[in-house]
Formats: structure tokens, sequence, C-alpha cells
């Protein structure tokens, strides 16, 4: 894995400054190794090319985007040494809640028939303001009633998943406006996913949030020590996160204008894969955006791959299992080997 | 000394006759990465007897104890059990070859009843392969009765109290044919009668032939129950004595009674205004009623054996467990200190205890380590760390402290133990302390490094920072320290200051 160039150290000794290879390195090879598969087998089994195809990789992007936005958020969790299960329900929830305020003037049967006609910056932040409280309220109850972020945010997902079908009493919100549907439309949402994810490479990479971040998923108990306010900083990662899949919620109701109680069922679960496959680590401490952008497109790959080979969709959901497996334990594997250093 | 394939090979011969011992340990040797926990140690456990082991903290009782547990694998030395040369490969190893170890904090499942745990992995059978719970009632109902134990089998575990638990897991050892008992201070959390009960329990156990080995720190317990004494002091084996032979006295100069070598002593320094004064601090049920004045310039080592309390006072200090009552002074200002980040607003700092627990991010850098505590204050402007500025300022400490590491991307996993505790070191320094807490600073480190801390705290003081420093080295203690505070059971006994303290009075106060 490292590349050594000899120096001299102080006192005439050589010592090894080594060049650490990026951990996402392996992870790219695994997209591309996965990619190379579909386009051998697209060649024997259909007679075409998987990759020399621009329409299809700007497919594989677009459908993973909102995936992705959910996954940046989680990915800060999970380095925190939490889990959310609730971001799939909270894009249900602000997709509604967005879509119900961003309605054509000329719709009669409008959930807010007064509220027609808005501007579209009226939803969007509706949307997001969904997606923060959930996540706050996430923080909250993990920071303060120490009940583990597995039940937190499992409450969650059930409560906003049944906020989101008694919004409308599990009515779809339809007639969007256009300017609306344009958030979702076209390139937008892969702009607004690199988007996301270059903030937050950023922020976990520059600021004080990173670094307690990480602090805390590495050593609780040691980042508590060293004066990190933990419940105080906790609250903010599920908040983002919240945030994050508010902003999911948004994208995804603009995509198809309309917002529609079961938007967003079984995001979280793929959103947790991507990061997993990314390579961040389930006991914290360990990951990056970079990875869990990888993550993604894997999925999108292979997903996209099944479809294109004509292979039945129950099996993309099978592989899609057996990667995650695998992904973990090549995780446990990479740290174990690096206990025994 | 011969390996233990040729002692076998001798003996098979007639040449030497059989060991009359039930279990022999001889020119044992264990390692941990830089320091060395036990060297040429000798232990001999005839049958019948109670065999305590004494010793300072850190002088290797719980590092043997482990090895004959099956815990920790010897890197040296020869191992006989009944007179036969063995290899325990683990402690479930240790049991089937009837080493029983009963567990300082209680190895048992609080939800499952009182016969579950002992028959767990046996549990009798019926017929159709269902556990036979009727079988196993009347099987522990008959080991208390052998045990003289009254406890009903169908108890849940966690309702018991902590000496009926001990009881429980007495019976346990005891259900699985062992002759050796290893108890590691098992009257630590006893009332008086519990411990009676106890003791006879350990004396019907003796009559029946069994070898006990007894680890304590109480001296009226040694007399009282154990047949032999054996004494440790750092690492190495001092001597056995019949305890009938020895007085209390003979014992403590045995356990401290060491050339003081590898010492640093603390430069004397002008000594300051006081820093720190803390009143009537307590913690309920751990600690009471500790009053003393820190100065700057000062360092207060804090004496005791290990679970007397002396970690959670600087627990307490540092917010880390907010006391329960007591009120603590800063430059004569009553504070408040509910937190760590409160304490270090004040200008504390606290190196833990334990290392890997409480101190590093195992998993990160060199760099991310040192700078963690000093971002919660300083080198950040809107959010964002000046990072350029703080590597400089980390690179600067870990060198000045002389940490060795390839560079500051390394892995603090890779790193030495001394290394680990000079990273966390420059991680408190870099945060300008003006009261530097340190418990056990050089604990588990090579004699290089910990000439090096000592070196440092001293210049430290000399600065004008006024340090505690708690310690179970008694080197260190006596060395460094301007003033010891010994604590014993959650009180502070005494202190001592610099010219009229010795080990054995710090022990007498330690130990009571």
């Amino acid at each position: 894995m490292a590349t050594g160039v000899r120096v001299e150290g102080a006192g005439g000794v050589p010592i090894k400054v080594r060049r650490k290879l990026p951990p996402e390195v392996s992870i790219l090879g695994v997209l591309i190794g996965i990619a190379l598969i579909f386009e051998i087998l697209g060649w024997i089994v259909v007679g075409q090319s998987f990759l020399a195809n621009q329409q299809r990789l700007t497919i594989i992007i677009l459908q993973v985007s909102v995936i992705g936005i959910i996954a940046v958020g989680v990915t800060q969790v999970i380095i925190t040494g939490g889990i959310d299960l609730s971001s799939g329900s909270v894009v249900g929830f602000s997709a509604m809640v967005a879509a119900s305020l961003a309605q054509n003037s000329d719709y009669a049967r409008a959930v807010y028939p007064a509220l027609t006609g808005l501007p579209i910056i009226f939803p969007i932040l509706a949307g997001l303001a969904v997606g923060l409280l959930a996540g706050t309220i996430n923080g909250l109850l993990i920071a303060y009633t120490g009940i583990p972020p597995f039940i937190a945010t499992l409450g969650m997902m059930v409560t906003a998943r049944g906020l989101a079908k008694w919004y409308t009493r599990g009515q779809p919100v339809a007639l969007l406006q256009d300017r609306y549907a344009a958030i979702g439309s076209g390139i937008w949402p892969v702009v607004i996913f690199l988007s996301v994810a270059a903030i937050f490479y950023v922020a976990l990479k520059y600021t004080r949030y990173g670094k307690f971040t990480y602090a805390i998923g590495a050593n609780p108990q040691a980042a508590r020590v060293s004066g990190i306010n933990i419940g105080k900083h906790l609250i903010k990662v599920y908040a983002i996160a919240g945030l994050l899949a508010g902003l999911a919620g948004v994208v995804t109701s603009a995509r198809v204008a309309s917002g529609q109680p079961g938007m967003g069922v079984m995001y979280e679960l793929d959103a947790i894969a991507a990061v997993v496959i990314g390579g961040t680590s389930l006991t914290g401490g360990v990951g990056r955006i970079t990875g869990t952008v990888i993550g993604v497109v894997i999925l999108g790959v292979v997903t996209s791959g099944f479809t294109f080979l004509r292979i039945d969709a129950y099996y993309q959901e099978i592989v899609k299992g057996m990667i995650i497996v695998a992904a973990v334990i090549v995780d446990q594997h990479r740290q174990r080997r690096r206990k025994k250093v | 000394m011969l390996s233990p394939s040729t002692m076998k090979a001798v003996r098979e011969s007639g040449a030497i006759p059989k060991a009359p011992y039930l279990l022999e340990v001889e020119g044992v040797r264990k390692e941990f990465p830089g320091v060395v926990a036990l060297d040429d140690v000798v232990f001999r456990l005839k049958r019948g007897t109670v065999h305590a082991l004494m010793g300072e903290n850190g002088a290797g009782k719980s590092t043997l104890m482990k090895i004959i547990a099956g815990i920790y694998t010897p890197d040296a030395g020869a191992f006989r059990l009944r007179g036969v040369d063995i290899r325990l490969k683990s402690p479930l190893d240790a049991l089937e070859n009837g080493i029983a170890m009963i567990h300082q904090e209680l190895n048992l499942m609080s939800s499952m009843t009182v016969a579950e745990n002992i028959w767990i992995r046996r549990e009798p059978m019926t017929r159709f392969g269902f556990v036979d719970h009727r079988a196993m009632r009347r099987q522990t109902s008959e080991l208390f009765a052998r045990l003289n134990i009254d406890l009903d089998p169908e108890a849940e575990l966690g309702t018991l109290s902590v000496a009926n638990r001990q009881m429980v897991e007495i019976a346990k050892a005891v259900s699985y044919d062992s002759d050796v008992l290893i108890m590691d201070e098992p009257t630590s959390a006893l009332t008086e009668r519990e411990v009676d009960h106890l003791f006879k329990i350990i004396k019907a156990l003796r009559a029946d032939g069994k070898g006990i080995v007894y680890i304590t720190h109480k001296m009226n317990e040694l007399f009282e129950i154990a047949d032999e004494v054996s004494i440790f002091r750092d690492g190495r084996y001092i001597g056995t004595h019949d305890s009938a032979d020895v007085t209390r006295d003979d014992i403590i100069r045995m356990m401290v009674g060491r050339e003081i070598t590898q010492m640093f002593p603390k430069e004397t320094v002008p000594i300051g205004d006081v820093v720190l004064s803390v009143r009537n601090l307590s913690l309920a049920g751990v600690f009471h009623d500790v009053s003393f004045d820190l100065r700057a310039g000062e360092i207060l080592g804090v004496a005791g054996l290990v679970g007397s309390g002396r970690s959670n006072i600087a627990e307490t200090l540092f917010g880390v467990t907010p006391a329960t009552s007591g009120s603590i002074a800063i430059d004569g200002k009553p504070v408040t200190v509910d937190a760590p980040t409160t304490a270090m607003a004040h200008g504390m700092a606290f190196l833990t205890e334990d290392r890997k627990e409480t101190g590093c991010f195992l998993i990160l850098d060199v760099l991310e380590n040192t700078q963690i505590a000093v971002l919660t204050r300083d080198y950040v402007k809107f959010g964002f760390v000046s990072q350029g500025r703080l590597t400089r300022d980390c690179t600067a400490m870990t060198q000045a402290l002389r940490v060795k590491t390839p560079d500051l991307q390394e892995t603090v996993l890779n790193l030495s133990g001394g290394n680990q505790q000079k990273v966390l070191i420059a991680r408190w320094l870099l945060t300008k302390p003006r009261i530097l807490i340190l418990d056990e600073p050089t604990r588990g480190i090579d004699v290089g490094a910990k000439s090096e801390i000592h070196r440092l705290i001293s210049k430290l003081a000399g600065e004008g920072v006024a340090v505690i420093m708690i310690s179970s080295e008694m080197p260190e203690i006596l060395g460094m320290s301007d003033r010891i505070m010994v604590v014993h059971e959650g009180r502070a006994t005494g202190f001592l200051d610099r010219s009229e303290a010795d080990p054995i009075k710090i022990m007498e106060l330690a130990s009571h």
C-alpha cells in the first residue's frame, strides 16, 4: 500500500516517509471493476457497450442524486458512530409539505387553496424546515435521553412516514408549478448532489465541526475529556442529516412534480449502503465524503447495469444485498489489520 | 534454565522427585510493549493452603494471576500443574484444568438465574435435548449445601448483593472441581459479616485440600487467613514466607524496599501563590471531604492504592464527574466545574489514567490527537480551522516533547506507549494550562520516556504551572512531589512534606 521514500531523519537515522494511498483508491477500483464486468457482459449478452453511452452515464448519476444527498448527511452521522434510519421517511414528509405549497394557482383541489402559486422559495424552505426539525428532534433524543441512535431514528422513521400519510390522508399532492418542478429536472439534481458533497467534504476536512465529528466517533470518552460538548455536537450532526433529507424531499417531489406519501421508502437503507460501501466505518471515526460519492455511484451502476443486461429487477436487490455485506466484511478486515500493526 | 521438555525428560528419568506442589511456576517472564511486567518470577502453591500475594500496584501480582488463570501466556518460564508441565491456552483451558479465578469485576450474567449462571455450557439435559431445570436446581442446591451457602438457585443474579454474587462465583469454581482458586481482593466490597462468612468458606475449601491464591492489600486479612505470603515488587519476586513468621513491618519493607533508581527528582523552584483550593470536596459514595491548596510551581503528589478514590478526585476536579458537595476556588474565586469544558476554561488540563480508554483517539493520526483540545477554544475562524498555524504549533510541540513518529500523519495506534503519552501531554500543553492534573503520567512506558516526562513535569512547575500528580509508583511520588497527599478509602488520610516523606509512612497511610 505504501510507497516509500527514504530520507535522513534526526540523528542520521533513516526514517521512512510514506505516501499513503487514500482509501478511496480501493473503492474506486471496485467501481471500475464492476463497470468493466458490465462492459464485458454487455458485449457478450446484448452485443453493445455499457460505458460508451453518454446518456446512460448521465442517467446513472441522475438516478442516484437523491440517495447521494441523503448519504452525505448519513456519512457524518455514521462517522460519529451513530446511524440515521429516518432519512427515507423524512424525504417522504418533506416532499409532501413542500409539494403542498408549490401547487398551481389554477388548481381547484389544492391542499391549501389560499396558498397556491407562491414563489417557489416558500415550498423549498418549508421542505428544508421539515427535515431540519426532524433531524433536530433525533439529535435532542440522542443527546439528552441517552437512547441509542438506532432507536431514536427508528422512531422518527415510523413517525415521519405516518405524518407523510396523515398530511393529506394518503392522497398525493399534484399539479405543481413548473418553476418548482424545474429544480428536479435536467441536470439540477446532480448539481445539487455534487454541491452538497463538496460543501461537506470541506466541512469534514477543514472545519472544527469536522474535527469534532471524527473525534467523537473515534473515542467519545476521550472527546469529552478533551472538552468537546458531545451532546451539543450530536444535535448539530443529526440536524444537518435531517436538513439534507429535507432537501432530498424537495428534489424528489420536484422531479416528479408531485408529492406522494410513499416517497423515499427504503432510501435510508440505500444511503447507509452507499456510505458503508464507500469505506465509512460503522464503528465510527473513519469515513470520507469522496468514498460515499463513489459508493453512491456503485449502487447506480449496479442498478443501471442490470437494466442494461435486461436481467430481472429481482436479481438487482439480491446482488445489492451481497455487495453491502461484502463491503462490511472488507471494512472489518481493514480494521483488524490496523489493530495488528 | 531447563526447557519444559527437558524438565519432563529429567523427571521421567527419575533423577528428581515429583514436585510436591499443586501449582508451580518458575522463571516466568512477561513483557508488554515497552515494559517488563514480570521478570524471573517464582510461585509455588501447596495443597490445602491459602497463599497471599502482596505488592504495590504494578508489582506484577495481577499479571502473574492472569498467567495462572490462562488469560496471558508467559513469554518464558515453566508452569507445572500437579507436577505436570502444561501450557494454558485460554481461561477456559485453565478452568478445565482445575484453575478458577474469582474475578474482581464479577463475570456473571445478571439477567439469568443463579443456577443458570453456574451451569452455563454444562446444563443438564433431558432426553429430548431440553435444559433439565429440575436437575439443575437440585445440583445447585447440593453444591450450596456442601459450601454452606444459603441462596435460592432460582433467584435472578442481578438482584443479589455483591457478596452473594461472589458466593455464586465461588460455587461455580468449585462445581468445575477446581483445586486452584484465585481470588483477587475478594473482600473489597464486602461488609464485616460477609467477610466472616467468606473466610469460613475459604477455610472449608482449604480443609478440602484446595489451593487458594489470595490477592489482597489488607494486612489484617493476611494474618487472619493466609498460610503463606509471597511478595512482589516491580515485576520481581522478592520472597515467600510463612505468614506466622513475618510481621506487618517486614512485609511493608519487602514491598517498598527498593534502591531508588532511575529517578529524576524535581528541581527546586520558587513556589507561588495558591492557585487552586479545594474544600470538603465529595462525590457521594466515592470520596469524602477532600481539602487541599495547590500553589503555582508546586507538585502535589497523590498516593494511594488503586480503588482508593484518587482517580475519582481528579475526575471530579476536571468536571468529568461533578462533585456532589464541597467547593473549588481558583485564584481565590469560587468556581463551578460541571464539565471538562468549564474546567478547561479555568485553565485546567487533565491527563487521564487510561491512555487507551479516555486519552487517545487510537484510529486518528498524531496531528488530530494533538490538536483536539485546543480546537475547542483557539485556531478557529468562522468555523474553519487555521490548519497551517495549528500544524506548525503541533509540530513544534511534538518535537519539543521528542515524540518519536515518522510524521504527524501516523496513526497513534502505531506509536509506543511512551510516545502516545507524549502526544497526550502535547495535546494539553497546547492549551497552556495553569493547573495540570496528571493521573499515572508514566504508567506502562519505558524508562527513557519516563525520565523525559519527569524532566518535563519539573520544567513546567518551574514555569509556574501547578501540578497534581497521581502515581502508584513510590519513587515517582517521592522524587517528584513537593507535598504528598495520601488517599485511602475515599479520604485524604494524610499530607507529607517532601522532607518527611518516606515509603513506609506512605504505605501506612495508604493501607491502615
